[in-house]
């Protein structure tokens, strides 16, 4: 265990009288990979922006590695990699430049400078722009310097803000891998993300927040075996059509399906309490049946699931 | 990130890397206002100044070189308080202007301000490496103006163009500049729409200042020391054999007997001086007050 820690004593914030995060106590240590999740205004960059000083709290106060945020903010985030909002760089400058800014904020030795800033520039794929203005770049080219600059000098905690905003699918996936290759190097990361494959994909934990609220934290397996005691839903395609006799006798009556909806003439929905074995052995059953089945899939993934039903429930 | 890339520091076992320590604060402000003095120079607010410097020179010396007009020419003093004590004021404000109208509420409309605030820097030094950064801008501005009157009066007075009293009034000018550019800096954090703050300044700076100081001045009937345009004239000082009177009173004899009287007023030298030196006191202390309160939402 590296020892890094976040951690949130009864954080709150209020827009007026609207509360933007209510009482969030989240202790998170060691090394491993927190995604935050949550819908839309849940509150997730209200949380980070407090975590880094951006916003004040209404009450409570953040602590990186044990140090106030609130108190020295200097001190706090020099530990931190830090990425929210998506900022703007002086668009003058040059992705090297403004990593050389970074870094000369942080003291990075020089020398350690001209190995390490190629290196993030090349990890983040922007080696090619190295020494253009960051003006006239896009979006996702800037989101890209943004997560070099938070990764230049190597911090052993790392708080990222929906960090795959504005990049393409080939930039998310790159992302998930530098998150991963960060979780490999014994890093501490607490990772905000709507996007729910992301976080199955690479985060060990899940703390989830709807309205402000912290409904749960928990590593990933706990939190899907603790409440997907629903169902599975798995999505099957045929093919040929099936008639309702069909489906009565042929599919309904299979053991350990527990509802099944038909969405098209070739397609079905099987509701099952669920397990991968209780899933293969469906499968099985499909075949002898004599249906052909084209695919065979889980409609929603487990973490989807309970998500689903923790924000409804909330509403 | 993988293997390939060397971790920070000696040999530490990984997950205990041990944080950097950040620089003192002192260090970040010139290691900020380096950066931010590299992005100002190749940017076209830096043009636009020197292009303001160059239009004003260019008039200058050709209206100057034209008409020759003796009571300027009798001697380098006369030149330099005619020229010289007028104009490099105009230059300050648009420097103002340029540099600092924008300097904290560009931080929040451009988004700029979320880079910086990540890192392990205090909001002073944010500020003040921003208000350095500007001040040397603004200062290299001046010298090209400065240089530009020095020539023209190299020209028509010889080695007699380089005198004290224009070392002097240099130095008042970047007094003036200092509290200049922190009375910018105030208004400009008081702003988080670019836009609004350099009007605000400007229409300050332009207008508003010398309106409400002559409504001081001659309605109120008192001095408007707490006016920055009122000291600005001492600027003009180190060329003048006496220096204006303090107070003076105009009475004049209206059409039904009435009598009227207008005063007006000139600060001392040591006045002139302390009101630039307060402004810029007073207002770096409450941009920094105020900026030290100011939430990125
Ligand atoms: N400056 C602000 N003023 C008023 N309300 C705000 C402000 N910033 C955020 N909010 C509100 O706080 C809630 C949480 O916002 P945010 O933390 O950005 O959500 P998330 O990042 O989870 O999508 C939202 O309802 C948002 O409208
Ligand atoms: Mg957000």
């Amino acid at each position: 265990m590296g020892g890094h820690s976040i951690e949130t004593r009864h954080l709150t914030k209020q827009f007026g009288k609207f509360v933007a995060l209510d009482a969030l106590d989240l202790r998170i240590e060691g090394s491993k990979c927190v995604g935050f999740l949550g819908p839309n205004g849940a509150g997730k960059t209200t949380t980070l922006k407090m975590l880094t000083d951006m916003l004040f709290p209404s009450s409570g106060e953040c602590f990186l590695d044990g140090i106030s945020v609130q108190k020295d903010r200097k001190r706090a985030l020099e530990a931190c990699g830090v990425l929210i909002e998506s900022p703007e760089i002086y668009p003058s400058l040059t992705p090297r430049q403004a990593l050389e800014m970074v870094a000369d904020l942080r003291n990075v030795p020089v020398a350690e400078q001209k190995i390490r800033i190629p290196a993030v520039l090349e990890e983040v794929k922007m080696s090619d722009w190295a020494d253009k203005k960051v003006g006239k770049f896009s979006k996702g080219m800037k989101q890209r310097v943004n997560i070099a600059a938070a990764l230049v000098h190597d911090p052993p905690i790392l708080l990222l803000d929906e960090p795959a905003t504005g990049l393409d699918p080939r930039g998310m996936a790159e992302v998930r891998d530098i998150v991963r290759g960060l979780k490999k190097r014994n890093r501490l990361v607490f990772m905000s993300s709507h996007i729910l494959p992301e976080v199955t994909d690479v985060c060990d934990e899940v703390a989830l927040i709807n309205h402000g609220k912290l409904l749960f934290y928990d590593t990933l397996d706990n939190v899907t075996a603790k409440f997907s005691h629903g169902q599975i839903s798995v999505d099957v395609n045929f093919v040929h059509p099936l008639s309702d006799a069909d489906v009565a006798a042929k599919v309904a009556s299979l053991p350990g399906i527990v509802r099944v909806e038909q969405l098209d003439p070739r397609r079905l929905r099987l509701y099952t309490p669920g397990g991968p074995e209780e899933e293969a052995k469906i499968l099985r059953g499909l075949i002898s049946a004599g249906l052909d089945v084209v695919s065979f899939q889980e409609s929603k993934s487990a973490l989807e699931e309970v998500y689903l039903s923790q924000i409804s429930r909330g509403d | 990130m993988g293997a390939t890339i060397p971790a920070s520091g000696v040999s530490v076992p990984e997950g205990t890397t041990p944080a950097l320590t950040s620089p003192a604060s002192h260090i970040q402000v010139f290691r900020l206002a380096r950066y931010q003095l590299r992005d100002y120079l190749l940017s076209r607010r830096f043009i636009l100044m020197l292009g303001i410097v160059a239009v004003l020179g260019v008039i200058l010396t050709s209206v100057i070189g034209y008409y020759r007009p003796a009571s300027l020419l009798g001697t380098s003093d006369n030149f330099y308080n005619q020229i010289w004590a007028g104009a490099v004021t105009v230059v300050i404000v648009f420097a103002g202007v340029i540099f600092g109208g924008d300097a904290i509420a560009g931080e929040f409309q451009n988004k700029t301000g979320y880079f910086l605030m990540g890192l392990p820097v205090k909001r002073a030094t944010v500020y003040s490496g921003k208000y350095v950064a500007a001040f040397v801008s603004s200062f290299v501005a001046l010298v090209a103006f400065a240089a530009i009157l020095l020539g023209n009066a190299a020209f028509y007075f010889g080695t007699g163009a380089f005198t004290v009293a224009f070392l002097e009034s240099f130095l008042l000018a970047v007094v003036y500049l200092l509290a200049l550019l922190g009375a910018t800096f105030l208004f400009s954090s008081m702003f988080k729409t670019s836009t609004y703050a350099v009007l605000v300044v400007a229409v300050m700076f332009i207008f508003g200042f010398s309106i409400v100081q002559a409504l001081v001045a001659g309605l109120i009937k008192i001095e408007p020391w707490f006016i920055i345009s009122y000291a600005s004239p001492v600027i003009g000082y180190p060329f003048d054999a006496t220096i204006p009177a303090h107070m003076v009173t105009v009475t004049s004899m209206g059409p039904r007997g009435h009598t009227t009287s207008f005063t007006s007023y000139n600060p001392t030298y040591a006045e002139g001086v302390v009101i630039m030196l307060g402004y810029f006191l007073v207002t770096a202390i409450l941009g920094l007050l105020l900026f030290e309160r100011e939430e990125f939402t």
